[in-house]
């Protein structure tokens, strides 16, 4: 499959970038590391008058701390995360996820801007940003805005980037003393995408009740979503193994749930059930080391 | 060099060129001025065409021409199918849809361009008007009075309906004793997936009437055949190719409706034309494979040994028959008893149109569906009478031997069923694997160990019993050089009989591996041939050779015998020399070559020269057989299956090259095992095809497989003098019922008999919790 | 559009659509027909080939994004004097193929494989292919030749 004629431009800078996103607006298309985009144009689903290809902006490939907060640009990609040494110390989550993206070969080109701003329903990063409470960065030609990641998955591959914004980071707050963070993943067998996948930061106070805990859960609904019932019958309370069952129990409540050929509705819903409480044991384990 | 070379690990011939990127498959292939063909074809599963208009496409940028099934009509004949059976009905079946589109991805109308992308780009203005129809893809219903009718010139979608009888049911109807299953078994449809895809070049030349066709096919005499038939071009001038074919499995041993075509076109323009598939187009239109529901009833005696076996078979042949469609079920009835004395059969087959893309052969291509029938039967035997499913094995094989007769007629040659289940019980440690499993049932776990043993026919066959031709043809020549040329109406592709080939000759000739070249594929280098399919190449096509061989010694030793002062008998080929078994008296291979090409002095009635061609009819099919065993983990909450160990042990004949067979076992065995529980090729009720891309049709990856511990025993068969067998679909018919049957035991507990495939985990979940979706 | 790409060390200019695949550049105007075309969805892996180091799928990148790379097909795997490199020589001893379509890009996956971990388990053999579709082999005899491989290179290393 071949993907329909289109205009090609390859913005050095990301001012130029931002010039060009909106110059084009409807008819432009950015391309990350093209992973996402180039199917969809190959298949024509997907058929731009324009692709602009973020690719050569070196400004947005790093990883790096500063006050604890650390800091993704948004074209690193899949490989340089899973491969951060600084990262797997700080934030194993995310290499954790990286690692369970398509495949090598996928993974050296996708990019963490590029999966997050596409938003697939089944991707993996969206349950891993959801469960650090990451912030998102978009930058337009009137300047810079931090998105939560709550706020920034709005629904079937739609986020709250606004027309002429580009996604350019992510930032991510300090791992939590007595914390742990996993994740957990069903593949589909033949595209690799998550039937689901369960990002779960959780940190324990002095009294080893739950702190904190947030739950990211891709491939279940429309869009990547906090599962907030679990977390509200967690917060405050020791994590013994039946309360962590009887609250991830509650994984896909009120969640409008996909089904496909793989996997039924009724099915997905068990699933996140039973891989929320997977991935919280996990975690657990890890905060008490 | 020693000629100890049978029986031996050889590297293969075939690998340098290929593991360096040196090779040529179709889409490899570059000619000046090369055209290029994009298909237009049906989003329709059924529908009228009302009209077609191209006019757009034809004045894109590079656009020659556009065809249609009327412009086509009378022109290009249609797409044969060669399965001869009594009463069956064939519909017409032109290149591109005239009139009617009946499954989506149908051909309708073909663009000619000058590059790949413009041809793509111009295809996709052209524009059908369609009146959709009622799509029928469901079995039951296409057989029902009431169905709509694919082809209305037939009457109905029934194809056709075949009875195969045996044994005395009315002993087996009346006797009381006996305890009954009836059990439905679905063997869902199955993409082939070839990783190369289908292509072809077609190139005639005008000024020497001739053309040259490159296809990715199994078989390119009968194409060539074919193609003559088609265009109505003497045979004499059309020339097949078959060049570096990436992988077939039963999917290429056809003619399509690409390949007409491209040919047409190019004996308009008197250029060369290529047509690449691509994956979308390879789903949806090139050959499924299954596709098939079996409604059982079994007859069994209390102590496990079965008495009766009924089996209606509807068989999902798909809108139009391509070359084989109809045959393969029929191989289903054939080998439905696998390898038990059962003492009566019915089988029932009724061929079935529908609005899907045609099944034909796929790897096993109708054995893997007796065999799952026949090892899912012993299993829910075993299951209802409590016993272990080796105990009823052993209870229903025939005694060891030759010249086995079953109900079906089917007689096979040497078996030891009893010897290959043993061995894979030892080599698994079946016992301790039982134990295993009872401690764990006890914690609430569920491990399953599942046994297959079966039976397939292979080395297809006898002419009699062939739809075309079960022949082969091996041609041996001496070059006056002493190097050897061995020519092959098969046509491996990724089989490796470069290497066996060679090491056939090398061994008879008593001269160098390396002095042997094997070619295959060219129809004007390959005086005749069938193909590659059936596991038939070395089995078939190998023993041609090895009697072309052995022509060619007896020229060679009449030759050597007056230079030695010897009798032709006494002597004998080895390590380069040809001599007296004692080595007193010996001449040189070359010298005795170069006496056969300079003809000085030729006994009376000895031709010059070294060629030898043999065509090789075997008396009989062979019947290779083997015992496996599957050991799975089941999650019990998310009915996830983890494949934890396999082992095989597989009889296929003598062996010439283990590292060949194994290859053959594992590929095999992948297939199988992604048969039972990954692998699905789906249409929705209205015939859309829900798995069209490789993101939804899927296709085992290395991670998915535990390591396969192989083992073989080796009975060689009476049909051919090398004792080979077969070897090539063993351990796809082999693994997939020992994989159902071990998931089926893993949750014997839970009262469940029996689940359809692939065992996706959701189904498996809906049995852990309670529910029984499937149980009859 | 212009590019410029550095092929098995031989640099090529080139003016390109920008929507031409760098496959069909690498097979169609470079000629190097090594690299296979499998599936069109970045799924299979037959289409892999190095790009400045790292395995890409070369059906899901355009020629333009690649200007200025470098890029290794198989064609260019051997040595200067035709030796075979440990990865294809392991392909040949261990029976890591059949038909051949998908070898050249599971070579290639496999040998960004030892470039980032010479000790591969075989594990870590199979999760590094996984990117990588064979119908042929089952897989087994791929990852002994990946062994083999891993071994040689392991020998060389420790020879040098």
């Amino acid at each position: 499959m071949i993907p329909e004629p289109f205009e090609y431009h390859s913005p050095q800078s990301l001012e130029e970038a931002l010039r060009l996103v909106t110059e084009f607006g409807e008819e432009g298309k950015m391309m990350a590391g093209g992973h996402s985009l180039l199917p969809m144009m190959k298949l024509r689903l997907a058929s731009p008058r324009h692709v602009i290809d973020l690719g050569r902006l070196s400004e947005l490939r790093y990883i790096r701390e500063s006050d604890g907060w650390i800091e993704i640009g948004a074209l690193t990609t899949h490989f340089q995360i899973e491969s951060s040494s600084l990262l797997r110390e700080k934030c194993p989550l995310l290499p954790e996820t990286a690692r369970e993206i398509g495949d090598a070969q996928v993974r050296n080109l996708g990019t963490l801007g590029g999966s997050l701003a596409h938003a697939d329903p089944a991707a993996d990063w969206p349950a891993a940003i959801l469960a650090l409470d990451a912030e998102i960065r978009a930058n337009s030609a009137g300047g810079e805005r931090w998105i939560a990641a709550q706020d920034f998955f709005v629904g079937l591959m739609t986020t709250a980037l606004a027309p002429g914004e580009i996604l350019t980071a992510v930032r991510l707050p300090p791992l939590p003393r007595r914390a742990g963070d996993t994740y957990l993943k069903l593949r589909q067998p033949a595209s690799g995408f998550a039937v689901v996948g369960v990002g779960v930061r959780l940190a324990l106070n002095e009294a080893a009740h739950i702190e904190r805990v947030a739950i990211g859960v891709t491939g279940i609904g429309p869009k990547a979503y906090r599962a907030a019932a679990v977390e509200r019958e967690l917060l405050g309370k020791p994590p013994t193994a039946r309360r962590l069952a009887e609250a991830a129990a509650r994984a896909a409540d009120g969640v409008q749930t996909n089904s496909d050929l793989f996997a039924s509705a009724e099915y997905r819903k068990h699933l996140a059930s039973v891989y929320v409480r997977r991935a919280l044991e996990l975690a657990l384990e890890r905060a008490n080391p | 060099m020693s000629s100890k070379l049978l029986g031996e690990r050889i590297k293969r011939k075939e690998d340098p060129r290929l593991i360096q990127g040196r090779s040529h498959y179709v889409d490899d292939i570059q000619l000046c001025g090369m055209l290029y063909l994009a298909f237009v074809r049906s989003p329709h599963a059924h529908a009228e065409i009302k009209a077609i208009h191209s006019e757009a496409a034809q004045k894109m940028p590079g656009v020659l021409a556009v065809y249609t099934g009327a412009d086509l009509e009378g022109r290009l004949g249609l797409i044969p199918c060669a399965a001869g059976m009594e009463g069956l009905k064939v519909p017409p079946h032109p290149c591109l849809a005239l009139r009617r589109v009946r499954y989506v991805g149908e051909p309708v109308a073909v663009v000619v361009a000058s590059g790949r992308y413009q041809a793509v780009d111009a295809a996709a203005q052209v524009e059908v008007d369609y009146e959709p129809l009622p799509a029928i893809t469901d079995l039951d219903k296409a057989v029902s009075s009431d169905s709509p009718v694919i082809h209305e010139s037939l009457g109905d979608n029934i194809a056709f309906v075949a009875k195969l009888e045996g044994g005395d049911w009315k002993a087996v109807e009346s006797d009381a004793s006996l305890k009954v299953i009836r059990q439905r078994l679905v063997n869902q449809r199955l993409a082939p997936l070839s990783m190369e895809t289908r292509g072809v070049v077609a190139s005639y030349s005008p000024g020497e009437d001739t053309l040259t066709v490159w296809s990715s096919t199994q078989i390119p005499h009968l194409l060539k055949t074919q193609l003559a038939v088609m265009t109505g071009m003497d045979e004499a001038r059309v020339r097949v190719i078959a060049p570096e074919v990436g992988g077939a499995f039963g999917s290429k041993l056809n003619v399509y409706a690409e390949e007409g075509v491209a040919c047409f076109v190019s004996r308009q323009f008197g250029k060369p034309v290529k047509w690449i598939e691509s994956r979308r187009e390879n789903l949806m239109a090139t050959i499924h494979g299954r596709d098939q529901i079996d409604d059982l009833e079994i007859y069994f005696r209390p102590d496990g040994k079965v008495m009766g076996l009924k089996c209606h078979i509807l068989a999902n042949l798909g809108a139009y028959h391509q070359l084989l469609t109809p045959a393969i079920p029929t191989l289903t009835a054939l080998m439905i008893l696998g390898c038990y004395n059962i003492p009566a059969v019915f089988v029932e087959t009724k061929g079935v149109f529908t609005n899907t893309m045609s099944t034909d052969a796929y790897r096993g291509a109708g054995r893997p569906e007796a065999t799952y029938i026949i090892e899912r039967v012993m299993d829910m035997v075993a299951r209802e009478l409590n016993l272990d499913p080796v105990e009823v094995r052993l209870k229903n094989f025939p005694p060891p031997g030759k010249d086995i007769v079953l109900a079906t007629g089917v007689s096979y040659d040497t078996a030891n069923y009893q010897k290959t289940l043993k061995k894979v019980l030892t080599l698994s440690g079946y016992k301790k694997l039982r134990r295993e499993q009872a401690r764990l049932r006890k914690k609430g776990k569920y491990l399953g160990i599942g046994l297959s043993t079966y039976v397939e026919i292979c080395a297809m066959g006898p002419s009699s019993r062939m739809p075309a031709g079960g022949w082969e043809s091996g041609t041996v020549r001496v070059e006056p050089t002493g190097k050897v040329t061995v020519l092959s109406g098969t046509s491996p592709h990724g089989q490796g009989e470069e290497t066996s080939f060679a090491q056939i000759v090398a061994e008879e000739l008593g001269v160098p591996y390396d002095d042997v070249t094997v070619y295959h594929g060219d129809t004007n280098q390959v005086p005749m041939g069938i193909g590659t399919f059936g596991s038939r190449t070395t089995a078939v096509g190998g023993t041609a050779i090895y009697h072309a061989a052995q022509r060619i010694k007896k020229k060679m030793a009449r030759l050597a015998a007056v230079k030695l002062g010897a009798k032709p008998s006494e002597l004998v080929f080895r390590d380069g020399k040809i001599e007296t078994e004692d080595g007193s008296k010996s001449v040189k291979f070359g010298e005795v070559v170069g006496e056969a090409y300079f003809a000085k002095q030729l006994p009376p009635g000895l031709a010059p020269g070294l060629v030898e061609n043999y065509v090789f009819e075997p008396p009989n099919y062979t019947y290779p057989f083997g015992a496996h065993v599957a050991v799975v983990e089941i999650d019990n909450e998310t009915g996830e299956v983890n494949l934890r160990n396999y082992f095989a042990v597989d009889d296929c004949g003598r062996i010439l090259n283990p590292m060949l067979v194994d290859g053959q076992i594992h590929g095999g065995l992948a297939q199988g095992i992604g048969q039972a529980l990954w692998e699905e090729h789906v249409y929705d009720e209205n015939g859309q095809l829900l798995t069209g891309t490789l993101m939804d049709c899927a296709a085992p990856r290395a991670h998915q497989f535990c390591w396969f511990e192989t083992a073989n025993t080796e009975t060689r068969t009476p049909v051919n003098p090398l004792g080979v067998k077969g070897v090539g679909e063993a351990g796809t018919i082999g693994s997939t019922p020992a994989i159902v049957n071990a998931v089926m035991d893993a949750l014997r507990p839970l009262g469940v008999r029996h689940i359809d495939m692939p065992l996706k985990p959701e189904k498996i979940w809906q049995v852990l919790r309670g529910g029984s979706p499937q149980v009859v | 559009m212009k590019i410029r790409v550095k092929i098995n060390g031989v640099t090529r200019e080139d003016d390109v659509e920008p929507r031409l695949l760098l496959v069909h550049y690498l097979r169609e105007l470079a000629g190097l027909t090594g690299t296979h075309i499998g599936c069109e969805t970045s799924i299979c892996g037959a289409c892999t080939v190095l790009m400045n180091g790292a395995a890409v799928k070369s059906c899901t990148v355009l020629a333009v994004q690649a200007d200025g790379s470098e890029i290794t097909t198989i064609e260019g795997l051997s040595g200067r004097n035709g030796q075979l490199h440990p990865l294809q020589q392991g392909f040949w001893e261990e029976h890591g193929l059949q038909c051949g379509y998908c070898t050249p890009g599971m070579i290639l996956a496999a040998h960004q494989l030892l470039s980032r971990n010479p000790h591969p388990s075989r594990a870590e053999i199979r999760k590094a292919l996984e990117g990588n579709l064979c119908r042929c082999t089952g897989y087994q005899h791929i990852v002994k030749a990946v062994e083999w491989a891993a071994e040689k290179v392991r020998a060389q290393a420790e020879h040098a």
